[in-house]
């Protein structure tokens, strides 16, 4: 079995803070992670390759530093890492991320491919439907669970709002995955030495991959953003500082001037 | 392109075992107030099995017509059977706008859609603003919630944007309002239906629904796993519009199901009284709530972030103040 699993490096949008002065964000000491979705995208992959043997490929797109987020994955177990960095990519909107990668794709072999559902910076969801749209493959999103049932045939198990589908699809297929879906392992110490030691990731360029040009970067997006603007700041309301009675009875006296009760 | 032969605003409508999601409404409501503003036709597209009878619902909530297909195929929503049908009506009809609802379905459908339309999507708008000549402007948070982006599809037609539910309000029904309703039948490319249902897990649906709630009293980790159902009585002590709701803490421990979630990665909620209790208030979860009319905040620390939304902040124990705040609300009730 041969899974490809697409991986983001995002900043860790819980420690961005906005400057409560300028009304703009603080990047300063953010620290870079695996997107969690695919991260737990990754563990799902990793997770198939003990149970029943499968080679992990990792594939991302983004600056020469997201090199780190791939050799996380390795250091957790992935075989080979696939870097997609050209400045032809630069500025590109969902359509022209997920043009790029459903190029780098057709370069490879695989049974299926993995992504996570959304990305904490954009939070958009796109990716992995656009994708699957540009590799002409099924899709299952919001996956929570897959099991391999034998020659090919997977049951995945697609959880939403009030219900959850359990779906049956035959390799190949794009699946994008639940942060909730597992708890990620461990890099190990064996394969932090390995990641950085022995293993090597490849670099791959818009020529690599074949890709048309026009369908790349900010050429190949059809949306752009005309402006963005930390959200404007609450006026605060009243704080107290007292005892659970006074606290409990200025609540009651709120709700009773709301007229809630 | 030719953006002269792109008209109309389309709204993607959703249902579930013949049950109109409430944001196929919200939309059909945004979307009066786009279509009249352009000059252009509000068309709601609805897609599933045995589904006629909602069509007038639509109407009277704001559509100038209705397109419905009706398969047995759509029964369930299956990604490449509702892009098929969706992908039909919309390449024939050349819309200017699309607009899909950010739940599950709507964010599995748009982008595989957009991607066969060759044309630009924005998702999870909380904002939509249109231009006279058709442009539209869509403003969605990023970056959890801190930034927020306007987006536009200068060069691109038709302009898909998938929007959160809870955001914009739906029109009163009105049944005196007239509506074309028209069955599109389409010729389904079955070799390409490759995901077979299996089965179907519902979960409990018994508690009200958080968007629902004129009052949500909202736990966080402060709260604890196991104090967590005083939170419930609080709620059932308050009155029958109130429920219970958490952050995504609560949610990562299982102490509540994901569907009643406030944040970015949960429900945009805007009841009349937000309890937030324990909430240390990470900006997502502020994404999720900072619109409700009223929010009372209880934390033990007082430079926690969500005093800085919290209209009336107490800092305390939350586990020693909720007890004392149900015999009171008690106590008041007997006076009445």
């Amino acid at each position: 079995m041969k899974i490809v699993v697409c991986l983001k490096q995002v900043p860790d949008t819980t420690e961005i803070k906005i400057d409560p002065v300028k009304g703009t964000l603080i990047r300063e000491g953010v620290p870079s992670i695996i997107n969690p979705d695919d991260k737990a995208g990754l563990e799902a992959a990793l997770t198939m390759k003990d149970k029943h043997g499968a080679e992990v490929i990792v594939l991302s797109m983004g600056p020469m530093q997201a090199e780190e987020a791939l050799r996380e994955a390795l250091a957790m177990g992935a075989d080979r890492a696939i870097l997609l960095s050209d400045f032809k990519f630069a500025g590109a909107d969902t359509l022209a991320t997920s043009t790029a990668l459903s190029y780098a794709l057709k370069q490879l072999d695989y049974d299926f491919v993995i992504t996570g559902r959304q990305a904490i910076d954009g939070d958009t969801a796109q990716v992995g439907p656009e994708l699957a749209e540009f590799l002409d493959l099924p899709q299952i999103t919001y996956a929570a669970g897959i099991d391999y049932k034998g020659d090919g045939v997977f049951h995945v198990t697609r959880k939403v709002e009030d219900r959850s589908y359990v779906l049956k699809v035959k390799a190949p297929f794009v699946m994008t995955v639940l942060s909730d879906m597992n708890k990620p392992r461990y890099m190990s110490v064996p394969g932090i030495i390995e990641a950085y030691r022995e293993k090597k990731i490849d670099l791959w360029t818009a020529d690599t991959i074949k890709a048309d040009p026009a369908r790349l970067g900010l050429k190949g997006s059809p949306t752009k953003v005309k402006e963005s603007f930390a959200k404007a700041l609450k006026q605060p309301g009243q704080l107290y500082e007292v005892d659970p009675q006074e606290a409990t009875k200025i609540i009651l006296d709120k709700l009773l001037e709301k007229f809630v009760l | 392109m030719e953006f002269k032969d792109y008209k109309d605003v389309y709204i993607f409508i959703e249902q579930r075992d013949g049950v109109l999601a409430d944001i196929s409404l919200e939309l059909l409501g945004k979307g009066r107030e786009i279509a009249d503003k352009t000059h252009s036709k509000l068309i709601a597209f609805l897609l599933g099995s045995k589904i006629k009878g909602l069509t007038n619902v639509l109407v009277a909530g704001g559509a100038d017509e209705v397109l419905f297909v009706d398969d047995a195929c759509l029964e369930h929503y299956i990604t490449e059977q509702y892009v098929q049908a969706a992908y039909h009506i919309i390449s024939s009809k050349k819309p200017n706008i699309i607009l899909i609802g950010a739940t599950s379905i709507g964010r599995d459908l748009a982008p595989r859609l957009a991607a066969r339309l060759h044309t630009g999507l924005t998702a999870d708008c909380t904002k939509l603003e249109v231009e006279e000549d058709g442009s539209l402007f869509s403003t969605r948070p990023a970056f959890g919630g801190n930034l927020m982006a306007t987006i536009i599809s200068p060069d691109n037609r038709p302009q898909m944007s998938t929007v959160r539910p809870g955001v914009f309000k739906k029109l009163e029904q009105d049944s005196k309002r007239q509506g074309k309703i028209e069955e599109v039948k389409v010729q389904f490319d079955r070799n390409k239906f490759k995901v077979e249902l299996v089965e179907v897990k519902k979960a409990e649906v018994s508690k009200k629904k958080i968007e629902d709630a004129k009052i949500l009293v909202s736990g966080g980790r402060g709260v604890g796993k196991d104090n967590f159902p005083t939170l419930s009585v609080l709620a059932e002590t308050i009155g029958p519009n109130t429920t219970v709701s958490g952050s995504r803490a609560v949610v990562d421990a299982k102490i509540i199901d994901q569907s009643r979630q406030v944040g970015q990665t949960g429900k945009t909620v805007h009841p009349d009284v937000y309890f937030a209790l324990g909430i240390s208030g990470a900006i997502q979860h502020v994404a999720g709530m900072e619109e409700s009319e009223f929010i009372i905040a209880i934390n033990k620390d007082k430079f926690a972030p969500i005093f800085s939304v919290a209209d009336l902040g107490i800092v305390g124990d939350v586990n020693k103040i909720v007890p004392l705040l149900i015999d009171a609300i008690k106590d008041a009730k007997a006076k009445k």
